[in-house]
């Protein structure tokens, strides 16, 4: 067999080779963004069921009416949010809600009714999971973004560099 | 919500990996949870009606020691099968960066994903070194939770990312009645149990506090459960007192519940290293009345003293008049007792199972079920 053929079979097999793997990676990658999709998803979904949560507390009359007030106005703040001011407001929540709850009698007040304090505790608790888990799936989404390859071959394509969600998360009640 | 479970160890094996397995499957079914595992087994072990085996576990060298562990084609396929028929709202993978069904699992499925990290390493190279090979797979993992904060170090130092702390349960109703050990508590006793010869477990500050205690009281007397050398703690109680300590050795699971029961003042004399204080949680949960050492753990356990006396670590003369006033006063025991019984309920199986529940709850948000993927890696 002349050379130049066994040459030109090698450069084909390397390059499907080679295509192979870019192709591996860039699946990888759009996992990676699906996944940080998904779990922003849960993150929205666990907060906007945490300002529900806090807003039937505030309205139950089961609180006192300052309380009720706080808890109110914190939870609205949080609702009505944009971008830029969503991670203070949400912060805020969680300290208005640590706040009320932590304050002496708070169990003692809510006569009986266990299983509206339980939503709470259950709202808040998947805030931190989600918050956790959003962050996660970003900071592998990110380290896989800086890699040479993707950034040589462009293979994140226009999807935008997701951002962290940095809030103060601490649940009432510990 | 239908759940699977993937165990990757054997199920007929004694392991803690397999018992939190247990535990958390029988209290998510008791939730009402249709509960799947799949998990190596010998062929002619006997399993739970909610486990399915994945075949034999092989013994291999992995990461220092003999492990046993499911890999190969074969288990591959059938964690494959299972996932695929299984229909899964969850997937929950356990210990899934170590080589069996737990990766596998991760491997062949596509869909939300929890992963349980159990172990804890000072440092591994080996871990580190698989790195890479592990990462696709663990990429998959969508909320990942550790057992410990030492399983949760472990899992940010050598794999990268982040974890949620959901730390073991203890099956609280196991402990809580049976029937004191022939002859006990008799005119008082106090109980140990733990490693006897390991100094932080504080067995010796406990026996130099007998030597006080002892010939004050005539009537009273020690009982200690645990492994290691029974003549080599006897040795170590002067000669006129040895009558009254009773070294039963490593015990049985039955008779270690029973030892619980047998005892006025359940003492846990530790130095330190102890992270969480498992055996303290199983007093509790007997209603054993506690006396324990102030470490932090402990500590926080007994909420600062109101679930069970405390004492300054390693102090002989305190622990010496601290058991003595707890014998001379039953109220204050049974005070103790019912708190300690409150106490530990936020630490039963329940309670984890709840907050594994919520991370379920979390994970599957817009998310659809758990598919086999069309492709590996």
């Amino acid at each position: 067999m002349p050379d130049w053929i066994v040459d030109a079979v090698l450069s084909i097999a390397l390059a499907i080779v080679l295509a192979l793997y870019v192709s591996w990676r860039a699946t990888r990658l759009d996992r990676l963004h699906v996944r940080v999709e998904t779990a922003r998803a849960a993150l929205d979904a666990a907060l906007v069921r945490r300002v529900a949560v806090t807003l039937e507390l505030a309205a139950s009359r089961l609180l006192d009416p300052a309380t009720s007030l706080l808890l109110a106005a914190a939870a609205q703040r949080a609702r009505t949010a944009d971008a830029d001011t969503r991670e203070f407001a949400e912060s805020d929540l969680s300290r208005a809600l640590r706040a009320a709850v932590d304050q002496p009698g708070f169990a003692a007040g809510l006569d009986g009714r266990g299983d509206v304090r339980a939503e709470l505790e259950s709202a808040a608790a998947k805030v931190g999971y989600a918050r956790n888990f959003y962050n996660d799936a970003v900071a592998q989404a990110r380290t896989a973004r800086r890699a040479l390859l993707v950034r040589a071959l462009r293979l994140a394509g226009r999807a935008p560099l997701p951002g962290f969600f940095e809030i103060d998360d601490a649940p009432p009640g510990r | 919500m239908r759940i699977g479970i993937v165990c990757p160890y054997t199920w007929n094996v004694p392991g803690g990996v397999q018992q939190h397995i247990r535990d958390l499957a029988e209290a998510l079914i008791g939730f009402g949870h249709h509960v799947s595992v799949i998990t190596p087994a010998d062929d002619d072990a006997d399993l739970p009606p909610y486990a399915v085996s994945a075949g034999r576990a092989v013994p291999v060298p992995y990461n220092g020691s003999v492990a046993r562990l499911a890999f190969g084609f074969l288990s591959a396929s059938r964690v494959r099968r299972w996932i695929h028929e299984g229909r899964f709202d969850v997937l929950h993978v356990h210990e899934p960066a170590a080589p069996s069904l737990g990766l596998l699992a991760c491997w062949a499925a596509d869909g939300p994903i929890v992963g349980t990290f159990h172990a804890s390493y000072e440092r591994s190279r080996v871990l580190s070194a698989t790195a890479p090979i592990l990462r696709s797979a663990l990429e998959k993992i969508t909320g990942r939770i550790a057992v410990s904060e030492a399983a949760r170090t472990t899992l940010v130092e050598h794999l990268g990312g982040d974890a949620v702390l959901i730390p073991n349960g203890v099956a609280t109703a196991r402990y809580a009645s049976a029937e004191p050990l022939p002859g006990w508590p008799g005119g008082g006793a106090l109980g140990f149990l733990g490693r006897m010869d390991e100094p932080r477990k504080g067995l010796q500050v406990l026996l130099r506090a007998f030597e006080i205690l002892g010939r004050e009281r005539p009537e009273l007397r020690l009982l200690v459960a645990g492994p290691g050398d029974t003549a080599d703690v006897l040795a170590r109680v002067p000669a006129e007192l040895r009558s009254r300590v009773v070294v039963l050795g490593l015990v049985s699971e039955e008779d270690k519940v029973r030892a619980y029961h047998s005892v006025d003042v359940f003492v846990a004399p530790n130095i330190g290293g102890e992270s969480f204080g498992i055996v303290l949680t199983e007093a509790m949960s007997a209603g054993a009345p506690i006396l324990a050492s102030d470490i932090e753990a402990f500590d926080r356990v007994l909420r600062g003293g109101r679930a069970g006396a405390l004492f300054p670590a390693g102090d002989v003369g305190a622990l010496a008049a601290a058991a003595g006033a707890l014998l001379d006063d039953p109220a204050r025991r049974a005070r103790l007792s019912a708190e300690a019984r409150a106490a530990v309920r936020a630490y039963d199986w329940s309670s984890v199972a709840r907050d594994v529940v919520r991370v379920y709850e979390t994970v599957t948000v817009d998310a659809g079920v758990v598919i086999a993927a069309d492709r590996e890696g």
